[in-house]
């Protein structure tokens, strides 16, 4: 007896949108199993995975401010995913941002005045748009694959931040340990909730949201970016430009991770350090696969993501479980997802 | 380590401990790691120390953990979660973690930090470090000794003071006892990474290295030896088991020693802020057994430095000592001070290479 994958005529709209609540349910279900089996109570430890975080303002506010890079990169990513533009150098765009955002803050140090962050955050887009051109120009001009060329550009976009704070950026009163000096105030983002940490990110990243939704759904290029990437015959029979399509996206996505990099270090960090991102960049793609691509949905898988990561660190502090459970968490959740994905297009059959 | 740290255990209970009225409330005493805990290496040791904390001083503590906390804009979080949970003592073990603690005691003036290996201290931050290059002067002299070669392999980190200082050390002493040591030193730009430093380390052999030495994390060097029959030295934890053979010697961190004085001055009232650099007379640094291949003489020297530097009548840096370019760093009978130290980015005079800036 074997099993076959069948392909089904059309996938249940209903069941795509709902397959995120669907993994979910079940990454809660198979949790409370692998929770009974650490010996540890499953009720107490999703209550500290899911309702300790969210039980204070400061609690809320942290989820916010550890959502925001997640939610503006993963929104950049999914424009590109839309046209099969696969964008996997976020990570890199994102330091490319803090470093020119940060530069311009350590270059005009001292320097007082309310235009500062608004030209860092201009200075930070710029910056991963340039990183995130130059996959865009190797794969409209010579065909490169995007998936290899951003990639690699992660590792080159570390070393130069590795180089610039263990040399010229170095903190001049610092004892030579590899950290620029603090911002000062002017190119500091300002808090927005007395006593959190919660900035103006937040509110900038919905506003980008509820762009890319009017992109996306209203605007020509949106209709373009999925034609693309849902038709490319019938896209180019229609004489949209694939060529501008894949710039847009990539300079779409390069921006929006600049501009995560650069709020990141003027910030909660205030100042560029060797490690600036915990792999924002590529948890991103998780969270924009499980907002299905979509502006809103994206919102709300980068809350749950961010959310695993906070209940993790109270599960570690109050159940003793260890830093590996969010690992297992964020995996059985992506599981769950893809496999209802596919459970969606395709029907099992057993075949005698 | 462990009798070691039983019997500083047992000193302080007799110390006071059982003098002291019995708390209804246990003290909180909150750790954040760079790493996982795993089996070895860096945050291991720092683990080790809670453990020893849990182990002796029982009921009157409670301790909780948080591994793998990046150190970006996380760290801030991660230490003011566990203020906010009711934890009066906490101690961050990684250099990253220095603006965040600060940032966050200000907001918890009556929680009490302890952060490792920076350098700002406020009134309810101290902070602690242990002086590793008097470990590396031992490795350094165990080094120079048995090399028949006369090369040694270095893989180094990231060019920050804590790990020029240690390569320093090293030459100094291997030079100490054999004049014609050279240095070939390989910078991996990482802690952790065991396939990095296993490549490093067979570059090292294969450009004639016979002992190789590290200030990284991982096991991967000494197996390399191990499997090419040189010699290599066991950093953070007792590595021998990765490589009986082939381990000289391992330096092992020993934080219990710190934080069972800390803990216990917290539990008493006494705790202030401080800055502690401790060593091998603080216990802060030990020494693992010593492989049974190395001569007994040249075992014996060993020693013989290590308790030197425990009493406090040998300094490694002592001069004269020139940097590469024959300027004095440090004049004749003098030692360095600890400004010196904790800012050294040159190498030694005779140290063939250039430092990365």
């Amino acid at each position: 007896m074997a099993l076959r994958f069948e392909a089904r005529g059309a996938a249940s709209r209903a069941m795509v949108l709902g397959s995120p609540a669907i993994a979910v349910v079940l990454t809660l279900a198979a949790s409370l199993v692998m929770f009974a089996s650490l010996g540890t109570d499953p009720v107490r430890a999703l209550q500290a995975f899911f309702i300790q975080p969210l039980s204070s303002e400061r609690g809320v506010a942290e989820l916010m401010v550890k959502a925001t890079p997640l939610v503006l990169i993963a929104l950049g990513l999914s424009m590109g995913f839309r046209a099969n533009v696969w964008n996997i150098g976020a990570e890199g765009q994102l330091t490319l941002g803090a470093l020119a955002g940060g530069g311009l803050a350590l270059a005009l140090y001292g320097y007082e005045s309310p235009f500062l962050l608004p030209l860092m955050f201009v200075a930070g887009i710029a910056g991963g748009m340039a990183w995130a051109a130059i996959p865009a120009f190797l794969k409209t001009r010579f065909n490169t694959n995007e998936i290899l060329t951003s990639l690699m550009l992660v590792y080159v976009a570390i070393l130069l931040l590795s180089y610039l704070i263990h040399g010229p950026w170095r903190d001049p009163d610092g004892f030579n340990f590899p950290e620029s000096r603090l911002f000062h105030d002017s190119a500091r983002v300002p808090v927005l909730l007395q006593g959190t940490r919660l900035h103006i990110g937040w509110p900038i990243a919905l506003a980008i949201t509820a762009t890319t939704w009017i992109l996306l759904a209203r605007h020509i290029i949106g209709f373009q970016i999925r034609v693309v990437g849902l038709a490319p015959a019938a896209a180019s029979f229609a004489g949209f430009s694939r060529t501008r399509i894949i710039w847009t996206t990539l300079l779409a996505g390069g921006g929006a991770a600049g501009l995560a990099g650069v709020m990141e270090v003027a910030g909660p960090i205030g100042q560029i350090v060797p490690v600036i991102s915990p792999g924002y960049g590529f948890t991103a793609i998780i969270v924009a696969f499980l907002g299905r691509l979509q502006p809103v949905g994206v919102v709300f898988a980068g809350l749950l993501m961010a959310l695993t990561y906070l209940g993790g660190e109270y599960a570690q502090i109050t159940m003793n479980l260890p830093n590996a459970v969010t690992g297992v968490f964020q995996g059985m959740l992506l599981f769950f997802l893809l496999a209802s994905d596919i459970l969606i297009r395709y029907r099992v059959r057993f075949v005698p | 380590m462990n009798t070691v740290n039983r019997a500083m255990a047992a000193c302080l209970l007799a110390a006071g401990l059982l003098a002291a009225p019995a708390q209804a409330e246990p003290l909180k005493v909150g750790f954040v790691y760079v790493g996982p805990i795993g089996d070895h290496g860096w945050t291991y040791q720092h683990d080790q120390g809670r453990l020893a904390v849990e182990e002796a001083f029982g009921d009157q503590v409670e301790t909780s953990y948080v591994e793998n906390v990046p150190e970006g804009a996380d760290a801030d979080r991660v230490i003011a979660q566990l203020a906010e949970t009711g934890h009066d003592l906490i101690f961050t073990t990684s250099f990253g973690y220095m603006n965040p603690t600060i940032r966050v005691a200000e907001l918890y003036p009556d929680v009490r930090f302890e952060h490792a290996t920076g350098y700002k201290q406020a009134d309810n931050v101290a902070t602690y470090s242990a002086r590793f290059y008097e470990g590396r002067h031992v490795a350094g002299l165990l080094a120079g000794s048995v090399t028949e070669s006369n090369v040694i392999g270095y893989i180094a980190s990231f060019p920050i003071p804590e790990v020029v200082r240690g390569i320093n050390a090293t030459f100094l002493a291997a030079r100490s006892v054999n004049p014609d040591v050279s240095f070939k030193i390989v910078w991996v730009s990482t802690w952790f990474d065991p396939g990095k430093e296993g490549d490093a380390a067979k570059a090292l052999i294969d450009q004639g290295a016979d002992v190789i030495l590290q200030h990284t994390d991982s096991p991967a060097a000494l197996q390399v030896a191990q499997d090419r029959g040189v010699w290599a030295v066991g950093q953070a934890s007792n590595m021998t088991a990765f490589g009986s053979d082939a381990h000289l010697v391992s330096v092992v961190n020993n934080w219990a020693a710190y934080y069972l004085r800390r803990v216990q001055s917290a539990l008493d009232g006494s705790w202030g802020t401080s800055d502690t650099w401790g060593g091998f007379g603080a216990d802060m640094l030990v020494l693992s057994a010593y492989n049974e291949a190395i001569p007994a003489d040249v075992v014996e020297m060993a020693e013989a430095a290590r308790s030197a530097i425990a009493e406090g009548s040998l300094h490694p840096f002592t001069g004269p000592i020139h940097d590469q370019e024959g300027n004095l760093l440090v004049a004749v009978g003098e030692v360095a001070d600890d400004g010196m130290l904790l800012g050294m980015s040159v190498y030694v005079e005779g140290i063939d290479a250039t430092l990365p800036q």
